[in-house]
């Protein structure tokens, strides 16, 4: 194993570990933290496979703007602590469907790729390439996405205000 | 170097602890956050598979997915807070208006 592969395998068994503990954690605001974890340790991710432009959109949209929206509806709505108000009464049931689809997938992968034979070499410095494709071949999409944006703003901000005329 | 499907795995972790934590929750915060895992996991792949065909396509969806996200969680939160404020509860269990 290179040292790539070994702080890759630290950042993922972290993250794989704080996902799991936000999807079972008792306090919401704690659940939150634990997003943050996994939200940074992909990014680290991005990182070591040298995906960089996309690790520091990750660290800013992800845990700088969307966890802190998360804390705020938080706060807005009264969030109760403990696992029967947290939780509803399938949990055995969400719990068979996770594992099968974590076995399935698990089979998948294995089935599809030799565990010694694929191997990622990461290309350093992509950011250059990535901007050219986004503007050259990836204009409209992108567009269209700012104007998502733009409309889901509006959106939010209609819904959420409160309206005082009868 | 790194092996592809050490990635895949981490990948499919995150994926079905989010497919967990949609079913099983009852805040519907938490449920938007369990969303954001999901979408995680497709960024991994995305970001994984780029690297490995040397095909920068992938990081330029990573991008999309990620703005996506983001326009998902804020018009999901504003529902959210409509929901609290004439229902007093973000139970998902117990919105039900839609339902007969």
């Amino acid at each position: 194993m290179s040292a790539q592969e070994y702080a890759f395998a630290v950042l993922a068994l972290v993250g794989s570990v704080s996902a799991i503990r936000m999807v079972t954690a008792k306090n919401v605001v704690h659940a939150a933290l634990y997003l943050v974890v996994t939200l940074a340790m992909v990014g680290g991710v991005y990182l070591v496979l040298a995906a960089e432009f996309v690790a520091w959109v990750q660290i800013l949209i992800y845990v700088g703007a969307i966890v802190i929206l998360f804390l705020f509806g938080l706060m807005l709505t009264k969030a109760p602590i403990g696992r029967e108000a947290l939780d509803n009464q399938q949990r055995g049931f969400a719990l068979l469907v996770s594992l099968a689809v974590l076995a399935g997938l698990v089979f998948l992968i294995q089935d599809a790729f030799a565990w010694s034979d694929p191997k990622i070499e990461p290309v350093h410095g992509t950011t250059a390439a990535l901007g050219e494709s986004l503007f050259r071949q990836y204009v409209l999409p992108f567009e269209a996405v700012s104007f998502l944006l733009l409309a889901a703003l509006i959106g939010a901000v209609v819904l959420s205000r409160k309206d005082d005329r009868p | 170097m790194i092996r592809l499907p050490l990635a895949l795995f981490f990948s499919a972790v995150l994926f079905s602890s989010g497919v967990y934590g949609v079913l099983a929750r009852r805040n519907a915060v938490m449920v938007l956050m369990s969303i954001e895992l999901m979408l995680n996991a497709v960024n991994v792949n995305l970001i994984a598979f780029s690297q490995r065909l040397h095909d920068v396509t992938g990081q330029v969806f990573a991008l999309f997915v990620i703005a996506v996200a983001a326009a998902e969680v804020g018009i999901g939160l504003a529902i959210v807070i409509l929901i609290y404020r004439n229902r007093e509860t973000i139970n998902v269990d117990e919105v039900n208006l839609l339902k007969w």
